[in-house]
C-alpha cells in the first residue's frame, strides 16, 4: 500500500521560510500572495495490512513534531 | 567527576565540549558513539554536543533523538542524571520530549554566528549556580535553527516554574520571550543554544562558559 503523509506547521507557529517564499513571489511580480506556509510530503510504501494505528504512530513518533506540526494521511 | 559526551554522525562540537569538561573536571570524558545501547557507569554528567547530527535530516535533532544511545540517556535523565544539550544537543532534547518546545529556523533566516550577551534568569539550578540571577554574561552562538517556540501556556508554565535558565539580552533569532536555555521540571536537564564550551579560557575571549561547568561541578559534588 502507498501513502502520502502531509506535514504542515500548526496555526500560530511562525514560518520564516514561508514568509521568505512569499516575498520572493512578490519580487517576481506576483501580486496578491497573501500568505505562504511551507510543509513536507512523505510518500511511504508499506506492507499491505499495516494498521492505521501503526501509521498514526509513525507520524507522531517521527515524521511530525506535534509540538509545531500537524499531519494528514492520504492513502493512494 | 566522570562525564560522557554523546557523539552522533555529524556532531562537530564534541571535541570542544570534551576539552572543556576535562579542563574543569580533570578527567577525560568518555566519548560514547550513537549506536551504543549502554552508558558507562558512574557518570555525573552527560553532554549532547553541538553540530549537525544526521545532517539535520527531517528536522534538527529528530533522528538523533531516536538513536539507540539516546534511549539510555532518557532513562538516565528520568532517574535524575544531569544532562546538558548544547545547540544541536538542545534540539535533540526537545525532540525527545525531555524539554518542552521546539527550535525552528531563525526568524531572520540567517545563520547567526557571534558572541551574544545573555541574561542569567535563574541561578538556582545546578547548571547556573556559578552565576548570579540577572547577571549578564557573554557566550557565542552559532546556529541556523535556534528560534525557540512553545505555545503561550507552556511558556507561562516554564517561566512560572523558574525553568528559563538564560535569555538573549536582545532578540537574535526570534525566540519566544528571548529564551536561550530551558530546564526540565526536575532541574537536571538543561538545553541551551549558546556554546559555553567555547568560553573556557581567557584566550577564547572570556571564561563565562567555564563558570557553568565549574558551578555544576560544585553543585553536584
Amino acid at each position: 500500500m502507498k501513502l502520502r503523509i502531509i506535514v504542515t506547521l500548526k496555526n500560530g507557529v511562525l514560518d520564516p521560510q514561508g514568509k521568505a517564499i512569499q516575498h520572493a513571489l512578490g519580487g517576481l511580480g506576483f501580486d496578491g500572495v497573501e500568505d505562504v506556509r511551507a510543509g513536507k510530503i512523505f510518500e511511504l510504501v508499506l506492507a499491505d495490512g499495516t494498521s492505521d494505528e501503526a501509521i498514526d504512530e509513525m507520524c507522531r513518533k517521527l515524521l511530525a513534531n506535534t509540538v509545531i506540526e500537524n499531519y494528514r494521511v492520504e492513502k493512494l | 567527576m566522570k562525564t560522557a559526551v554523546i557523539v552522533f554522525p555529524g556532531s562537530n562540537c564534541d571535541r570542544d565540549i570534551a576539552v572543556a569538561l576535562e579542563a574543569v573536571t580533570g578527567v577525560k570524558p568518555a566519548m560514547v558513539w550513537h549506536g551504543e545501547t549502554e552508558l558507562p557507569s558512574g557518570l555525573g554528567l552527560i553532554a549532547l554536543p553541538g553540530g549537525f547530527s544526521y545532517g539535520d535530516y527531517l528536522r534538527c535533532g529528530a533522528i538523533a533523538a531516536r538513536s539507540p544511545v539516546v534511549k539510555a540517556v532518557i532513562e538516565a535523565a528520568d532517574k535524575g542524571m544531569p544532562v546538558i544539550g548544547i545547540c544541536n544537543g538542545f534540539q535533540v532534547l526537545t525532540e525527545t520530549g525531555l524539554l518542552p518546545g521546539a527550535l525552528m529556523r531563525n526568524s531572520g533566516l540567517n545563520f547567526v554566528c557571534r558572541d551574544v550577551p545573555l541574561t542569567v534568569d535563574n541561578s538556582q539550578s545546578i547548571f547556573t549556580s556559578g552565576y548570579r540571577s540577572g547577571e549578564q554574561i557573554t557566550i557565542p552562538v552559532a546556529h541556523h535553527d535556534g528560534n525557540y517556540f512553545a505555545d503561550a501556556e507552556t511558556l507561562d508554565r516554564i517561566e512560572g516554574e523558574g525553568r528559563v535558565a538564560f535569555r538573549y539580552a536582545a532578540d537574535i533569532n526570534g525566540s519566544a520571550r528571548n529564551i536561550a536555555g530551558v530546564l526540565n521540571k526536575a532541574g537536571n536537564v538543561l538545553g541551551m543554544m549558546p556554546h559555553p564550551e567555547r568560553r573556557i579560557e581567557a584566550a577564547h575571549g572570556g571564561t563565562d562558559g567555564r563558570r557553568l561547568f565549574e558551578g555544576l561541578l560544585e553543585a553536584v559534588a
